[in-house]
C-alpha cells in the first residue's frame, strides 16, 4: 500500500491545461467524468504508473483504461445523466469552496505567500487572482508573523481573510498573533470584536520532506482558547469545512494534509457546508471504535479491510473537529463498542490523541471495557530517509495489531 | 464629550463669578471662541524622505481650552490610578501615561473617530481621547462589570469599537501588524480613513514592525506608524537598545517625521500632515519625542535607570499641560483662577467616578465562559450527553 501512496504523491504534478479555464462560474471543473469513484479506494488504482491522459479536455489520469476510451467523447453528458454531482480532486474542492465564498461575500479575501499570481503552491488558489484582482487575492512577502497579524487586524474590522500558511509549520512564526490576538481578542475586548479569520494550510508528514516541513501544528495550537480547529480528509468535507470556516464568526484553523491534495471524489453540485463541530462516521461497526483524522483515516480504512477479513467489525470515526471534540458522536460510539483506539499523526506527547484520550476517559470511563489505545507518531523529528519516515508514522499493520490486542 | 464638559464648566464658572466680576460678559464667549490663533511649535520638525510641515499651527481658544481640560483629566486619572494601585484595588500590570498626554490629545485633534487608532498597553489616556468614559476606565482597571471590556481585559485591554479604538495589547510590537491590517481593511473598503499604529521605542526593534512596514509600503496602505519615544524601554535606555535611535529614519524608503511629543500643537500638525500623506502616498512614520514621569509600570519605581533630576527637569521645562497653560495665559484666553478651577473640577470628577466605579460589582462567575467564541454556525459546546449542556458559549 505504501507504493500507492507514493503514487499519490508523485502525481502532484498534474498537467495544467490552458483550456481548463476558471472564467465560467458554473462549470469550473469541466469536463465531468463518469467513473464511479469509491471513497478511499479511488486513488489506489492507476496513478503510480504515471500515465496521464494527454487529451486537453481530460486533465486527470484515467482510472481504468478500458473505460476511458469509450466515454472520453461524451464524458460531460454521460456523467450528468448517470450520477449526480461532479468529480474533482481535494485541492480543487478547496478551491471551489473558496471561490464560491468569495463570490458570495465581497468581504472574503485571501492572503498568503504565492497565492495570487503563482496560483498557490498546492494550487488551492489557482485562478483566483485573475478573477478577483490583486486587492482580494494578495501575495505577501515571506513574513508570516506580520501578515497573519494583518489578517487578524483586518478581521477585527469585519473583513473575512483567509490566511494561507504555505506549510503549517511556518505558522510557528505567527504563534503570538494566533494565540494572543486571534484567539483571545473576542474575550479580552468583552465581546466587542469578532475575528472571522480562516487560517489554513497543509501540514503533516509528507513524502520525505524533512523534519521542519513535516510538522503537526494541531498539537501546538490545541490549547489556545477561542479558536476552532478542523481537519479535512476528503474532497467532500474539504469543501464543506472551507465554506463553514469562512462563514463562521470565530477564528478557524483548517488543517489540510500535503499528501491528500490529489484525492478524487464525486461531490454534490449544490451548495453545502459541513458542521464545524461534528465528527464523521466513516464506517459503522460493533467491535471497536477507531478515532482518527486527516491522512490517518486512509491508513485506518486500509487496516479496516484487513480487519474485516479477519472477522472484526471496526467502527471508524473521522473526528474532523479537533477543537472542540465532538464528544456526542464519539460518546455514542464508545457506549456501543466499549473499546477505543485512537490513530493520529501527532506525536505521542501532547498531541490530539493525548487530549482525546483524556477527554474520553473523563467522560466515558464507565463505558470502557479496556484502556484506550492511542497510536501516534514517534516523538522524533521526522527523518528524511524513506524507511525511517515510514516507521515514524502509524502504519496499517500496526493498526491491525492494535485492534486485535484490544479485542482480546 | 470634551465639548459638553467645556460648556458645563463655562456655565459653572459663570455662576461662580457672576456676583463678583463685572467683566463677566467678556469671559463667556472664550470657551466657544473659534477665532484662529497661530502658534509656533517649540522646535521645527525634522523630516526623512519628505518635506516637513510648517512650524506654524493654526488653533483657536476653544481648542486650547479643550486641550487643557483633556490633558488635566488624563493627568489626574493616571495619578488616581497610581493611588488605587497602591491601595491594591488595581492589580497586575498598570502602565501610566502621565507626561505623554500631548500625544493622545494632539492626535485626536487632527483626525476623526472614523480613523483607527491602535496602541500597546499604555492605553488609558488614548482610550479617553477616543471617547471612552472615566467610569469605563476605572471600572475596567478594578475588574468590574462596568468596565469597557466587562472586567475581563484589564489595564492592557481597553477597546472601543464604535470609535475605532482597537486597543490595548500586551505583547510588545504585536499591535503594529494588526494596525497595518486595519489600514488594509480601510483601503479595501475605500473609506478614505487612516490608521495610527502606536508603539514605543522598545517595540521599534521588533522584526514584525519592519515586516508590516514593508507590506504596507508595497500595498500602499494608509498606515501611520507612530513611535512614542519616551527614551526608555522599561529599564533600558534607548541608546542601549537601539543602534540607531533615529526611529523616524528607520523606515528607510518610508518617509518619517520627528515631532516634539510634549507639544500638543506640534503633534496635531504632524498627525494632520501624516493623514494627508498616508491617504495619497502610503505609510509614514512619526516619532513623538515624549517622556513618562512614572516608571514603566507600577512595579517599576522609574528611578533606578534615570536620575530624579532628569525627571523633574523635564517636568519643569517640557510638561505638556504647563505649555498649554502658558499659551492660554499669554493669549489671555482665561485667567489663572479659571484654569485652576478647571483642574479642581477635573479632580472632583475623577474622585466621584472612582466612588461610582467601586460600587460596580465584579463579573458573575458564569461570565467566565462568555465571549470565548462568537455565536455563529451553532457553537454550543455540549458535554458527552447532548441533553446536558456543559457550557453555553454564547
Amino acid at each position: 500500500m505504501a507504493a500507492i501512496f507514493q503514487g499519490v504523491g508523485a502525481a502532484a504534478a498534474l498537467p495544467s491545461s490552458p483550456s481548463y479555464s476558471f472564467d465560467s462560474n458554473k462549470s469550473v471543473f469541466s469536463p465531468r467524468r463518469s467513473f464511479s469513484v469509491r471513497k478511499g479506494a479511488s486513488f489506489a488504482v492507476v496513478r503510480s504508473d504515471g500515465t496521464v491522459n494527454l487529451n486537453p479536455k481530460d486533465r486527470r489520469a484515467q482510472l481504468l483504461i478500458s473505460n476511458a476510451v469509450a466515454t472520453k467523447a461524451d464524458s460531460a453528458a454521460a456523467s450528468s445523466s448517470s450520477k449526480p454531482g461532479h468529480e474533482l480532486l481535494l485541492f480543487e474542492a478547496l478551491l471551489e469552496g473558496l471561490e464560491e465564498e468569495m463570490e458570495r461575500d465581497p468581504h472574503v479575501c485571501v492572503m498568503g505567500e504565492d497565492v495570487g499570481h503563482y496560483g498557490g503552491s498546492y494550487k488551492v488558489t489557482k485562478g483566483l487572482a485573475k478573477k478577483f484582482g490583486d486587492l482580494r487575492v494578495l501575495d505577501t512577502p515571506i513574513a508570516e508573523n506580520s501578515f497573519t497579524g494583518m489578517g487578524i487586524g483586518a478581521a477585527m474590522t469585519g473583513l473575512r481573510p483567509v490566511v494561507e500558511g504555505m506549510n503549517m509549520g511556518f505558522l510557528l512564526l505567527a504563534f503570538n498573533q494566533i494565540s494572543n490576538n486571534c484567539g483571545m481578542l473576542h474575550y479580552t475586548s468583552g465581546g466587542q470584536f469578532t475575528i472571522p479569520i480562516v487560517i489554513r494550510g497543509p501540514g503533516g508528514v509528507g513524502r520525505q520532506l524533512g523534519a521542519e516541513h513535516s510538522q503537526r501544528l494541531e498539537s501546538y495550537f490545541q490549547s489556545i482558547p477561542g479558536i476552532q480547529m478542523v481537519a479535512c480528509s476528503t474532497p467532500y468535507n474539504a469543501k464543506g469545512l472551507m465554506k463553514a470556516a469562512i462563514r463562521s464568526e470565530n477564528p478557524v484553523i483548517l488543517f489540510e494534509h500535503v499528501l491528500l491534495y490529489n484525492l478524487k471524489e464525486r461531490i454534490p453540485d449544490e451548495d453545502y457546508i459541513c458542521n464545524l463541530e461534528e465528527a464523521e462516521m466513516v464506517r459503522p461497526g460493533e467491535h471497536v471504535t477507531i478515532l482518527t483524522y486527516s491522512r490517518m483515516r486512509y491508513h485506518v480504512m486500509q487496516a479496516a479491510k484487513t480487519l474485516v477479513n479477519k472477522g472484526y467489525d471496526p467502527e471508524v470515526i473521522d473526528i474532523r473537529s479537533l477543537k472542540p471534540f465532538d464528544l456526542f458522536t464519539i460518546g455514542n460510539s464508545v457506549k456501543k463498542t466499549h473499546r477505543v483506539l485512537i490513530v493520529e499523526e501527532c506525536m505521542r506527547t501532547g498531541g490530539i490523541g493525548a487530549s482525546l484520550t483524556a477527554a474520553i476517559t473523563e467522560n466515558f470511563n464507565d463505558y470502557l471495557d479496556a484502556p484506550i489505545m492511542c497510536l501516534s507518531s514517534q516523538d522524533v523529528p521526522t527523518p528524511y530517509a524513506g524507511t525511517l519516515e515510514e516507521v515514524t508514522v502509524v502504519q496499517p499493520a500496526q493498526i491491525v495489531t492494535a485492534v486485535e490486542q484490544l479485542c482480546q | 464629550m470634551a465639548l459638553s464638559y467645556l460648556r458645563s464648566s463655562s456655565s459653572r464658572s459663570v455662576n461662580l463669578l457672576k456676583p463678583l466680576s463685572s467683566s463677566l460678559p467678556l469671559r463667556r464667549p472664550i470657551s466657544t471662541d473659534t477665532t484662529p490663533i497661530t502658534v509656533e511649535t517649540s522646535v521645527p520638525f525634522t523630516s526623512h524622505q519628505c518635506d516637513a510641515p510648517s512650524r506654524s499651527v493654526e488653533t483657536n481658544p476653544k481648542e486650547l481650552l479643550t486641550f487643557f481640560r483633556d490633558m488635566a483629566l488624563m493627568r489626574r486619572m493616571e495619578i488616581a490610578a497610581d493611588s488605587l494601585y497602591k491601595a491594591k484595588l488595581i492589580r497586575g500590570f498598570c502602565h501610566l501615561y502621565d507626561g505623554q498626554e500631548a500625544v493622545a490629545v494632539g492626535m485626536e485633534a487632527a483626525i476623526t473617530k472614523k480613523d483607527c487608532i491602535i496602541t500597546a498597553y499604555r492605553d488609558h489616556c488614548t482610550f479617553i481621547g477616543r471617547g471612552g468614559t472615566l467610569l469605563e476606565v476605572f471600572a475596567e482597571l478594578m475588574g468590574r462589570q462596568a468596565g469597557c471590556s466587562k472586567g475581563k481585559g484589564g489595564s492592557m485591554h481597553f477597546y472601543k469599537k464604535d470609535s475605532n479604538f482597537y486597543g490595548g495589547h500586551g505583547i510588545v510590537g504585536a499591535q503594529v501588524p494588526l494596525g497595518c491590517g486595519l489600514a488594509f481593511a480601510q483601503k479595501y473598503s475605500k473609506d478614505e480613513t487612516v490608521t495610527f499604529a502606536l508603539y514605543g521605542d522598545g517595540a521599534a526593534n521588533q522584526g514584525q514592525l519592519f515586516e508590516a512596514l514593508n507590506i504596507s509600503a508595497l500595498w500602499d496602505l494608509p498606515a501611520i506608524l507612530v513611535c512614542e519615544n519616551n527614551h526608555y524601554g522599561m529599564g533600558t535606555a534607548e541608546w542601549r537598545a537601539a543602534k540607531s535611535p533615529a526611529y523616524y529614519k528607520r523606515g528607510d524608503y518610508v518617509p518619517g517625521l520627528k515631532v516634539d511629543g510634549m507639544d500638543a500643537l506640534a503633534v496635531k500638525q504632524a498627525c494632520k500632515f501624516a493623514k494627508e500623506h498616508a491617504l495619497k502616498n502610503g505609510p509614514i512614520i512619526l516619532e513623538m519625542d515624549t517622556y513618562r514621569y512614572h516608571g514603566h509600570s507600577m512595579s517599576d519605581p522609574g528611578s533606578t535607570y534615570r536620575t530624579r533630576d532628569e525627571i523633574s527637569g523635564v517636568r519643569q521645562e517640557r510638561d505638556p499641560i504647563e505649555r498649554i497653560r502658558k499659551l492660554i495665559l499669554s493669549h489671555d484666553l482665561a485667567t489663572e483662577k479659571e484654569l485652576k478651577d478647571i483642574e479642581k473640577e477635573v479632580r472632583k470628577e475623577v474622585d466621584d467616578t472612582i466612588t461610582q466605579a467601586k460600587e460596580s460589582p465584579m463579573p458573575e462567575p458564569s461570565k467566565l465562559f462568555t465571549n470565548v467564541y462568537a455565536k455563529g454556525l451553532g457553537v454550543e459546546s455540549f458535554g458527552a450527553d447532548r441533553k446536558e449542556v456543559r457550557a453555553t458559549l454564547p
